[in-house]
């Protein structure tokens, strides 16, 4: 056990040894993954923040509660401590049918109709602001708040969330797509460089077979590099990643400023960069296996 | 130890290289195979090794038909030779020291332990003050001698040595045979080639000696 670590440990620093043995072009190969994979990784991070704005600022989707007319004020009460109760609810507030009268002849401008009238016509009503986000149990809200007595409308406007949740989903195929179509060019460029790899250590490979090196043997160190080269592309894409959020952090502070608002762009969570690295040492290694796999056993030693 | 029961041996597209060749050779014995250019002396080390596969026949080695070996089993059965080949298959990309001890990183061996068998490799062939050099350095004896430290660093029980004295004078070629008189005394089973008919007369060992493909007792 203690060998095979030894061993193991071995063969990773040689694969180390030979990165650095050809700084410039292992440089190379490292930035072109590393830039292969920040784009769909940024544009991952990019939808993230999108979400995380969206889901607190703009798209908090509201419930409004019309009362039916003859409501006594024990039922709003009951009502209230109802809503105050429910796990679903944050924030509710009470709009009384006087106050939004008064909101209709600001907001419209249609004093004079509204001042005609003998009667207010608006029930009192609710402005429910609920915890969930998720359409479906929104709707499963809204189905429950209608059953509750003296209640005589319940309006959600899903609009809103519903098209969110549809651009985030058409954003996820999108980076998708574009993921596996970069993960694709980053086993052919593993593949290429091992290829190169193995042409250069015809020699060695031949004559290690003929003193009885065993496929595994062969194989390993070129399994290793693919794998090292790929996790250096994945901190590469990383550090891309991070560096440009810097920069756009501080060109949006400007923007945010002038808007008085307060927003900036958030790093991946750890987890999603770890899977990063596993993601593209995984790449690395496959394409590094196909590329042994494919030329490793046309030298056959004569 | 080595047994050949009437092995033909024919490359694709080519004419029967070596024609039904029969002979045994005993544990620590030392051979020397003999023909002029080629008669098939090569070709008869690369059978015994398991680098060409017999057209028909058996080969036995170590008891077993390394003919119907797997492949997967191959490297274990080679890691019994040490082989020096004619054309020296040295690596001019690293130093002697590392030429010499890839035998050993191959068999997993301990490090401290394979830098100690390394140096006594070098030490027996004369080599051990040029350790950190590249065998491009090398004159041609010293390559020679140098295959041959290689070959014996992981203590194998048979050493196949393709003309090992090819272009030497007979003074290195002298040294060669002492070092591999020396094997030979310590039960080393070697099968040597040459077509140097003045070396076969210095030494009276057992002589294979091939001609257009057969064996001539
Ligand atoms: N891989 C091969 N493919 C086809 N023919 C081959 C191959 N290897 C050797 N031969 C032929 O087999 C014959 C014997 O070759 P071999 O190398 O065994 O001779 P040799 O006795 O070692 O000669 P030398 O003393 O010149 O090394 C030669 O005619 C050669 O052309
Ligand atoms: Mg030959």
């Amino acid at each position: 056990m203690k060998n095979w670590l030894i061993l193991h440990v071995h063969v990773f620093l040689s694969a180390l040894r030979k990165f650095f043995s050809t700084p410039l072009s292992s440089l190379f190969n490292i930035l072109v993954i590393g830039i292969a994979l920040s784009l769909p990784a940024g544009m991952y991070v990019m939808l993230k923040n999108i979400q995380n704005l969206a889901e607190q600022k703009i798209a908090s989707p509201q419930i409004s509660l019309f009362l039916s007319m003859d409501t006594s004020k024990d039922d709003i009460t009951r009502i209230d401590r109802q809503l105050k109760q429910h796990a679903a609810v944050g924030q509710a507030r009470f709009v009384p049918r006087e106050q939004a009268l008064e909101q209709l002849k600001q907001t419209t401008g249609l004093e004079d109709v509204i001042g005609g009238l003998e009667h207010n016509p608006l029930p009192d009503a609710y402005i429910v602001h609920p915890k969930i986000s998720d359409a479906s149990a929104l709707k499963t809200l809204k189905h429950e708040l209608q059953r509750w007595p003296k209640i005589e409308h319940v309006q959600l406007d899903l609009d809103w969330v519903q098209k969110l949740e549809a651009i985030l989903k058409f954003g996820l195929m999108a980076i998708l797509i574009l993921s596996m179509l970069l993960g694709f060019a980053l086993v052919a460029v593993t593949f290429n460089t091992i290829r190169l790899q193995i042409l250069t250590q015809r020699e060695e490979i031949e004559v290690s077979r003929l003193i009885g090196a065993t496929s595994a043997f062969i194989r390993r160190p070129f399994l290793y590099f693919g794998l090292l080269q790929g996790l250096l592309g994945g901190a590469a894409a990383w550090f891309i990643i991070s560096i440009s959020l810097y920069m756009l952090n501080s060109n949006l502070s400007q923007l945010t400023d002038l808007y008085s608002a307060n927003f900036t762009l958030h790093l991946p969570s750890t987890e999603d960069q770890l899977a990063l690295l596993l993601l593209s040492a995984c790449l690395g290694w496959m394409g590094a296996w196909l590329s042994v796999s494919q030329h490793l056993w046309k030298i056959e030693p004569r | 130890m080595i047994q050949f029961s009437n092995v033909c041996k024919r490359y694709p597209g080519g004419i029967d290289v070596l024609k039904n060749i029969s002979f045994t050779i005993g544990e620590a014995e030392m051979v020397f195979l003999s023909g002029h250019s080629g008669a098939g002396k090569s070709t008869l080390l690369k059978l015994i090794a398991a680098i060409e596969r017999p057209s028909s026949g058996s080969i036995l080695v170590n008891g077993q038909n390394i003919s119907l070996i797997k492949d997967g089993a191959l490297p274990f059965l080679r890691r019994n030779f040490g082989l020096i080949f004619q054309d020296h298959k040295l690596l001019y990309d690293r130093s002697i020291f590392e030429n010499v001890v890839l035998p050993l990183k191959i068999c997993d061996f301990d490090h401290r332990e394979s830098a100690k068998r390394v140096r006594a490799a070098l030490d027996k062939v004369g080599l051990l003050n040029r350790e950190k050099a590249n065998p491009i350095a090398l004159s041609g004896g010293e390559q020679q001698r140098l295959c041959i430290a290689r070959a014996i660093v992981n203590r194998p029980s048979i050493l196949l040595a393709d003309e090992p004295t090819g272009n030497l004078d007979t003074e290195y070629s002298g040294e060669i045979m002492k070092i591999f008189r020396s094997f030979h005394q310590v039960g080393v089973t070697l099968v040597i080639s040459t077509h140097d008919e003045g070396m076969l007369g210095q030494f009276n060992g057992r002589v294979l000696a091939l001609k257009n493909g057969e064996l001539h007792p």
